[in-house]
């Protein structure tokens, strides 16, 4: 029955791909160079890399919607997926049409400005997929006149820009081992970056890079090292096998250096570290890797061991101040650090939100986590907790104000380890996390950070933890949404709220800003709808 | 644990994809053998490890995996799932019930689907059925010891339960609707709720998938021309605050054009105690809601 409806469902929108591929006369030819994403904010109009730019400050230059006239913001037009789930995706804005991916590996291409359909397209993938948590995808790269994005059954397929119509579509991994692509890729020069998601599941993590011509697989660098690599020792046994260290969010590039910076998640099993004794490299990382041939030029290790499931898979943002070239992060296991970029030494870390699994720093000031606050059978009270002070929603820097922006969640669980046994291709977590009888129910704020200090600026309130992103713009403005739905603008430089919409769905995604025909506006998922925000 | 370590010494010297679940565990691959089980558990519709203790600890910790997190640790109930200890299930009691409400959640709650069929980190048919086996283990048969006819009296009588609570149809709505809740809750976390509400206020009442249900948070309310509202929160945003006043009335207001507006988490319901609600008195309105929570629960096969 499940069946017949889902292949009904994909008949109806191959249909309606063909039909908008027969009628549409919208299909020029956009060339997104690597030159032009490298120089994205000389084109602020557009969107062309998932968080905006190299740097991940998901920032933009636009300044027509600013503090002064926000409050005349209204919808323009609003998308509808069709598909069910959290809807993650970064859309990207070529010259006036929108791209986008949508639950269930949908995706789209909209005139921007109307949101009228030039194609939509269904990726169809086995009954048997292996995601974590739901049928997500966040969102494309693209290079030349193609899309790319990387798929539920750990495929990275090319789509023509024009059309929608698959140009190549390669196997990374075999999915049935409990591999599946979440993140956007990155394009950089000719290739484009993908990192793989499946850390609950017992994999080896990985980030890659593709021939963005081709498809052809020129380099994979594994996140947990084989025996005779470098730090092979920090694994136990065999668990380097299995030990997870995914990396499933879109890293960084770094051109004057030739540098990717990418971060990953937790070691697996999440909770019950028992049988990987060590420090477990290169789980919840930062790795700077060469863009050409994917060697490991340094890395810096966010938490050691974790048994908290404290993925590191937040946007490292770069950040030029000072003098210095510097990484923000503001870490799921709540610290906020400053990296020197040049080599990985860390400046300082500093707490952004409630912690308690750590009371004193290592020589190079990295937290030290207690003995108290490892998981055991019967549970111990930590905060954060599994989901983090932060998770994967993108921070955003602001150039103006000088200011780090990130929605924390106040949050604390009771971690408990629960013994299970491996199987290849099925979910292996050996743990469990609930609310304690003391919690209070969870809590968030946006929150504005000095990222040469961590000292917090301002924070805003949500009634719940909220998933977005952030964005700030050259108009003053930095806008979030919320779980319950809105969708917000607030003056960056003081946390003031000034203006809201209520989208009536959660928003589990980053905003986007861009502008045609001279006309800024903001774009943002909540719920199943693309909702795009203008001026009257 | 120990069963743990034999694995990984096992897996050193095998290529893993070789070995089966089964022969993973030297003990069970024996037993296995000798009984013919078969590796993949198909959906029955009666469980293959009825009374087995063993798979009932395999359970346990599937258990605590994919399910404590909403039900609670030992499945008494927690922020959202209902008592799992409890004989009678509010979707379904039987085996067969048991496997499909795990296997394919209960649309419109926030039970989600968990099996290997559906999206997301499922467990296999085996792994379910250990759960039902675990769920059967720490099961207690209701056995109220109260009188229904005196309990239903008192619940629409001078207690006051009806002025604030619906039961089938018939009630107030200022606090939970309480029709199937002696099936979803322990007797015992009934009489606490009754003797002392604010501890978690409506926790779990409400089968919500917003992040947090709706907790009967109490709020008061001043309007900009003076008007005093008191009530509890049906739900609020950052902005806005939908509630129900003491009259039953239901308000939306924007926050920032109120002249007060405190929220408390408070319970608007008065904590009985012995005096004004005897404990024979509790156990005739507790068996009272679990009779009438028989009725409402899905019929068994």
């Amino acid at each position: 029955m499940k069946a017949m409806a889902m292949k009904r469902l994909l008949i109806a929108w191959s249909m309606v791909a063909l039909a908008s591929l027969a009628c549409s006369t919208l299909g020029r030819a956009q060339q997104v160079t690597y030159e032009r994403i490298r120089n994205a904010a000389q084109e602020p109009q557009n969107w062309l890399t998932y968080s905006g730019s190299y740097s991940g400050q998901r920032h933009s230059g636009l300044d027509q919607i600013n503090t002064g006239n926000v409050k005349g913001l209204a919808p323009k037009w609003v998308f509808q997926s069709g598909a069910l789930g959290k809807w993650e995706t970064t859309p990207l804005v070529v010259d006036g049409i929108l791209y986008g991916t949508a639950q269930d590996n949908r995706a789209f291409a909209l005139d921007a400005k109307s949101g009228r359909p030039i194609w939509e397209y269904q990726y169809i993938f086995p009954s048997d997929i292996r995601p974590c948590c739901g049928r997500v995808n966040r969102g494309f790269a693209m290079l030349g006149d193609k899309l790319y994005f990387a798929t539920l059954d750990a495929h990275v397929v090319a789509l023509d820009a024009r059309t929608g119509a698959v140009v190549w579509n390669v196997a990374a991994i075999d999915y049935r081992k409990g591999y599946s692509f979440t993140m956007a890729p990155l394009a950089v020069k000719n290739m484009i970056i993908v990192g793989v998601s499946g850390g609950e599941y017992g994999t080896r993590g990985f980030v890659e890079a593709y021939d963005a011509a081709t498809g052809e697989r020129k380099w994979r660098f594994y996140t947990t090292p084989g025996p005779g690599e470098p730090r092979h020792e920090t694994w136990e046994g065999d668990s380097w096998k299995i030990g997870g260290a995914p990396a499933w969010i879109t890293g960084v590039f770094d051109p004057a250096t030739n540098q990717l910076f990418w971060p990953t998640g937790n070691p697996a099993p999440s909770n019950r570290a028992a049988q990987r004794v060590g420090d477990n490299l290169y789980s919840n990382c930062l790795l700077a890797l060469d863009v050409d041939t994917g060697k490991l030029n340094w890395y810096f290790q966010y938490t050691k061991h974790d048994e908290h499931d404290w993925d590191s898979t937040q946007v490292p943002v770069m950040i030029d101040m000072d003098g210095k070239n510097l990484i923000a992060h503001a870490n799921r296991n709540g610290f906020f650090y400053l990296i020197d970029r040049t080599d990985g030494k860390l400046i300082f870390s500093k707490p952004f939100a409630n912690v308690t699994w750590s009371k004193e720093k290592d020589a190079e000031g990295r937290p030290v986590a207690t003995k108290e606050s490892s998981p055991t059978l019967e549970g111990n009270r930590v905060c954060p907790g599994a989901a983090g002070s932060t998770n994967w929603m993108s921070p955003s820097f602001d150039p103006q104000t000088k200011l780090f922006y990130v929605n924390a969640r106040e949050q604390c669980d009771v971690f408990s380890t629960a013994p299970q046994e491996f199987e290849e291709g099925h979910a292996y977590y050996g743990s469990a996390y609930f609310p304690s009888d003391e919690s209070l129910p969870y809590w968030g704020a946006l929150r504005a950070i000095d990222p040469m200090t961590g000292e917090r600026k301002w924070e805003f309130k949500h009634v719940t933890p909220s998933w977005s992103g952030v964005l700030t713009t050259a108009g003053g403005l930095a806008f979030t949404g919320d779980m319950e739905g809105n969708f917000i603008a607030l003056d960056a430089a003081t946390g003031k709220a000034l203006w809201h919409f209520q989208m009536g769905g959660g928003v589990v995604a980053a905003p986007i800003t861009f502008a045609v025909d001279g006309k800024q506006y903001v774009a943002i998922a909540a719920g199943s709808g693309l909702f795009v925000f203008g001026l009257p | 644990m120990v069963t743990v370590s034999v694995a990984l010494s096992v897996r050193a010297s095998m290529p893993w994809s070789q070995l089966s679940r089964w022969m993973r565990f030297p003990l069970l691959g024996v037993l296995a053998c000798l009984l013919f089980v078969p590796r993949t558990i198909p959906a029955e519709d009666k469980n293959p490890f009825a009374g087995d203790a063993k798979a009932a600890k395999l359970g346990e910790s599937q258990f605590r995996i994919n399910c404590a997190f909403c039900h609670g640790l030992g499945a008494r109930g927690g922020g959202r799932g209902p008592d799992l200890t409890r004989a009678q299930k509010k979707h379904g009691s039987s085996d067969k019930e048991i496997y499909r409400t795990i296997n394919e959640g209960v649309p419109g709650t926030a039970m989600p689907a968990n099996g290997t069929t559906s999206q997301g980190v499922g467990m296999t048919a085996e792994e379910i059925w250990e759960v039902v086996t675990y769920i059967r283990s720490v099961e207690k048969k209701a056995t109220p010891t109260g009188d229904v006819a005196k309990g239903d009296a008192l619940f629409h009588g001078v207690p006051g339960c009806a002025t604030c609570h619906m039961v089938n149809g018939k009630g107030g709505r200022l606090g939970p609707e309480l029709t199937s809740i002696g099936a979803a809750r322990s007797m015992d976390s009934l009489v606490e709720s009754v003797r002392n509400p604010n501890r978690r206020l409506a926790w779990g009442l409400i089968e919500s998938t917003k992040e947090f249900p709706q907790e009967y948070l109490s709020v008061n309310v001043e309007t900009a021309d003076g008007k005093k509202y008191s009530g509890v929160v049906l739900n609020e945003d950052n902005f806005s605050l939908q509630m129900i006043d003491m009259g039953q009335q239901i308000h939306v207001f924007e926050k920032d054009k109120l002249k007060a507006c405190e929220i408390s988490r408070e319970s608007r319901m008065p904590a009985y105690d012995a005096k004004t609600l005897s404990d024979k008195e509790l156990e005739d309105i507790v068996a009272y809601l679990v009779s009438v929570s028989a009725g409402a629960t899905a019929s068994s096969e």
